[in-house]
């Protein structure tokens, strides 16, 4: 038999064969598709929807200001019909849906200008632990002399109890917006910086990133433009929790009295005002706490359902 | 075939809507006669592995048998109950996988995994049950059987679990084996012994066998015959004479006519042409320290010395762990070498600090075995070929007219540079990576196993493809393999390592067709299907 090279073999196959190995790539269910078909992330979508056109359209959603009260209308009945004072001097006539507190203000105008902050809390914190999370997981995973003081420092960090730190930042600064988010970011970065850690761990390990390293491609491209936009999918799920875990945390601070001043209407300051008249009027404490229940239940769902269409190893169990 | 074991008769498996095709599996009819090999080819997604899971009914919920029969001993198993299966598993059929690894359950000794067979299906008392597992491990030709079922799976090599797999399926004596690429994950040597295991049994026990493989090479060491499937459909039935020396199917013909023949070419070595890559004593040492205490350490390759010439070919050789890869990474400067040159053009890049390297990583280009890995997913496959000159400073409209240019040479559409890896086929992800390593107009290209992960008749084309850019750009390239007929077909000179050491290294032809070193003969006598011919276009 002739000795047969590989250039001869060239010759039957060429453009023909290629017919044979373009046998159709399976049509893959995009990460998309499957995610606007999942009834986790559908209905915590729409809820979140929801309540996120409730923060927005607050001011015609029938409320009046939220700091407004009256001594007239004070620990109203829900449904109650009574009048309060604009800060003109001049005189409303209003239904309170949810009733009205000690101080004679409307719960419900409160309740629906608090979705607002809750939200706002939960998402700026999430941002802000999930960005100081990635530049310093990206750092230790990749740039290995990081690794181990990073990971110490986190270790550190981890230990603080976040209430405590709420409370000392409050004493040091003054209670406001930015002081609670980062009294909740702060705790938060190091499980974000773990998980950017091992995520980067293995990615590193990947043919492509090597690929790239022997292309020549600096480090900090490498770093955003290769690993970074592979650890997104785990990271939108893990950032969900951290914002239903934010939400939540700012409604104790606020109930514990180191969250935002109580003039400003968030959940947990209505709460703690209706804390001691619950027995005689628990409206109080009932909207807002069915408002945060909604709330951090819908976020948990959505983050359910992204992690079971995005984490590659549920989708293909499902 | 007088008596069957088994009989598939139009057997017909749906795929789920949205899926390339309507069926898995089309109408397919075959039987498996008592104490015979039916050998089932077929490359990947030919539907070869769902037919086996059929018969076993574990097929998912998500394919389910639409039409046909499959009758074990005259019993029709897709009308059969679950419960009835149950009883039927292990003991009149069972299976062997292609990982042995994670077919065993690592946390139980691997005695203890048989015993839970026998306890399923027997009432012998523990004494009884003892008495058969040891002989049973001894049928499969273990070492020390009483060491070996205290042993668990993570203590033995690869070969010794495929035999306690083997213990495990052949305890009951079924009559029925089916065996799902059970020599795929094993070196070449180890597949030999394995082959010769199941032969052996099968012949004593008359069990029936049905026998999955994409290997051409294995159908031809133990088939008495051979079922080629395409697509889900059955393209011929015959003996393995037949079937390998007179294929009647034009698939099936194409298919032998892939598999690289053993002879290697002849083709002129140019001794005067420029050495672009010579290593000289290259060695990496993996320290494994502990917490307290330094371990030992493990050398993956140790005195390299190696030579490719422009234009010319440098095979290396060698079984897993043999450090094959490790030089290749060493050279491409992705892992550091702990001693030992590598001289590019004369150029000692071995202790260069990585930043140092931006002029060397134009020159040197490597190539990945893993086609699914090796394109980062989330980013355009013309973004992957533009990314180095990028990094070197050509402007992207030339860099995009060098892609387009490119993807030509690897005969892709240009205007595909614009989608997502997931878009192509394993092939056509090859043929990207090749692209964007030429994007960069190497001197040396490294490719590392880059057909090992497709099927027979795609690594044809990609290994055609490999000798045409070779010839065509004057490129040295380092071929690494396991694969005897492929490093035949594309190299000029061989390496053939084990154990971290070159134990051989010649020109190909004298390599192969005299081996000196007593390594390099095991692993010729262990290529599977060796005496055949094929690659002749039969």
């Amino acid at each position: 038999m002739p000795p047969r090279g590989v250039t001869t073999l060239m010759g039957a196959s060429d453009l023909d064969a290629l017919s044979v190995e373009a046998r159709a790539v399976r049509a893959r269910a995009t990460a998309w598709d499957r995610m606007r078909t999942n009834w986790s992330v559908r209905l915590g979508g729409a809820a979140l929807a929801v309540l996120l056109v409730v923060a927005l359209a607050a001011p015609w959603l029938g409320t009046v200001d939220p700091t407004l009260f009256d001594a007239a209308s004070r620990d109203l009945r829900p449904g109650e019909a009574g009048e309060i004072t604009t800060l003109d001097g001049e005189t409303l006539k209003h239904t309170f849906l949810m009733g009205s507190d000690s101080f004679g203000r409307d719960i419900y105008s409160r309740v629906i200008y608090g979705t607002r902050i809750s939200l706002l809390v939960g998402v700026a914190s999430a941002l802000v632990a999930a960005a100081f999370g990635i530049l310093l997981g990206l750092s230790a995973g990749y740039l290995r002399r990081l690794d181990g003081p990073l990971m110490r420092v986190m270790d550190g960090v981890m230990a603080i109890p976040a209430i405590l730190l709420a409370i000392a930042l409050v004493g040091l600064w003054k209670a406001s917006l930015f002081t609670v988010v980062v009294a909740i970011a702060i705790p938060e970065i190091p499980r974000v910086t773990r998980l950017v850690r091992s995520l980067v761990l293995t990615i590193r390990e990947e043919p492509y990133v090597e690929a790239a390293v022997a292309l020549g491609t600096p480090v900090p491209k490498i770093m955003f433009g290769h690993i970074l936009p592979n650890t997104i999918a785990p990271l939108l799920v893990q950032g969900t929790f951290i914002c239903a875990a934010a939400i939540l945390v700012e409604a104790i601070l606020s109930f514990l009295g180191v969250g935002l001043p109580p003039d400003i209407p968030t959940w947990g300051n209505i709460m703690a005002e209706g804390r001691v008249q619950f027995i005689a009027y628990p409206h109080n404490v009932f909207f807002p706490g069915i408002f945060l229940a909604v709330t951090v239940l819908a976020v948990n769902i959505l983050g359910d359902g992204l992690r079971d269409t995005l984490d590659p190893r549920m989708a293909r169990r499902l | 075939m007088t008596d069957p074991v088994l009989e598939v008769g139009d057997l017909t498996i749906a795929l789920p809507p949205g899926a390339d095709r309507a069926e898995a599996v089309s109408r397919v009819s075959f039987d498996v006669g008592r104490g015979e090999i039916l050998c089932l080819v077929g490359e990947s997604g030919s539907g070869k592995s769902v037919i086996a899971q059929g018969v076993m009914g574990l097929l998912p919920k998500t394919l389910p048998v639409t039409g046909g029969a499959i009758r074990l001993d005259g019993e029709d198993l897709t009308r059969a109950a679950q419960g009835r299966l149950r009883q039927l598993r292990a003991t009149r059929m069972s299976m062997i996988f292609q990982e042995p690894m994670t077919a065993l359950n690592p946390v139980m000794r691997c005695g203890d995994q048989i015993d839970e067979v026998l306890v399923g299906h027997t009432t012998l008392d523990a004494a009884a049950r003892r008495a058969k597992i040891l002989d049973i491990v001894r049928e499969v030709h273990l070492p020390d059987p009483a060491r070996m079922v205290d042993a668990y799976p993570h203590q033995l090599s690869g070969g010794q679990r495929q035999r306690i797999m083997i213990a495990m399926a052949l305890v009951l004596g079924p009559a029925l084996l089916i065996a799902d690429e059970p020599t795929t994950a094993l070196d070449v040597t180890t597949q030999a012994q394995i082959l010769r295991l199941v032969a052996e049994l099968q012949a004593r026990h008359g069990t029936g066998v049905l026998f999955i493989t994409h290997d051409f090479g294995v159908v031809a060491e133990i088939a008495h015959r051979v079922a080629v499937l395409r697509q889900g459909e059955l393209v011929e039935l015959g003996s393995r004479d037949e079937v390998l020396r007179r294929p009647q199917h034009e698939y099936t013909r194409m298919l032998i006519a892939s598999v690289p023949s053993m002879t290697p070419h002849a083709r002129p070595a140019d001794p005067a042409a420029p050495v672009i890559l010579a290593t000289r004593g290259l060695a990496k040492t993996y320290a494994a320290t502990g917490w307290f205490r330094r371990r030992g350490a493990v050398e993956a390759a140790a005195d390299v010395s190696l030579e490719v010439r422009r234009g010319q070919t440098l095979g290396v050789v060698g079984e897993s762990g043999s450090g094959k890869s490790t030089v290749a990474r060493c050279i491409v400067r992705l892992v550091d070498p702990s001693a030992g040159e590598i001289l590019i053009d004369g150029e000692d890049i071995a202790r260069r600090p990585a930043r140092a390297l931006r002029a060397f990583r134009r020159r040197v280009q490597i190539v990945f075995q893993d086609p699914y890995r090796s394109l980062n997913p989330r980013r355009r496959v013309g973004e992957a070929v533009i990314e180095g000159p990028l990094n070197f400073g050509v402007p992207r409209a030339e860099a995009l007219a060098r892609a387009r240019r490119l993807f030509e040479l690897v005969r892709l559409d240009p205007g595909s540079l614009d989608r997502y890896p997931h878009e192509f086929s394993g092939g056509q992800r090859q043929r990207v990576s090749i692209a964007r390593a030429l994007a960069m107009e190497p001197e040396l290209l490294v490719a590392d196993e880059p057909v090992s992960a497709l099927d027979v008749s795609v690594q044809a084309q990609v290994l055609a493809l490999l000798a045409e850019i070779r010839e065509r750009l004057r490129l040295a390239m380092l071929f690494i393999t396991h694969d005897l007929r492929v490093a035949a077909q594309v190299c000029d000179t061989v390496a053939v390592m084990s154990q971290g050491r070159v134990v051989e290294y010649g020109p190909a032809r004298e390599v192969f067709g005299n081996p000196r070193h007593e390594y390099t003969r095991s692993l010729f006598a262990a290529a599977p299907g060796r005496n055949w011919a094929f690659g002749a276009g039969a």
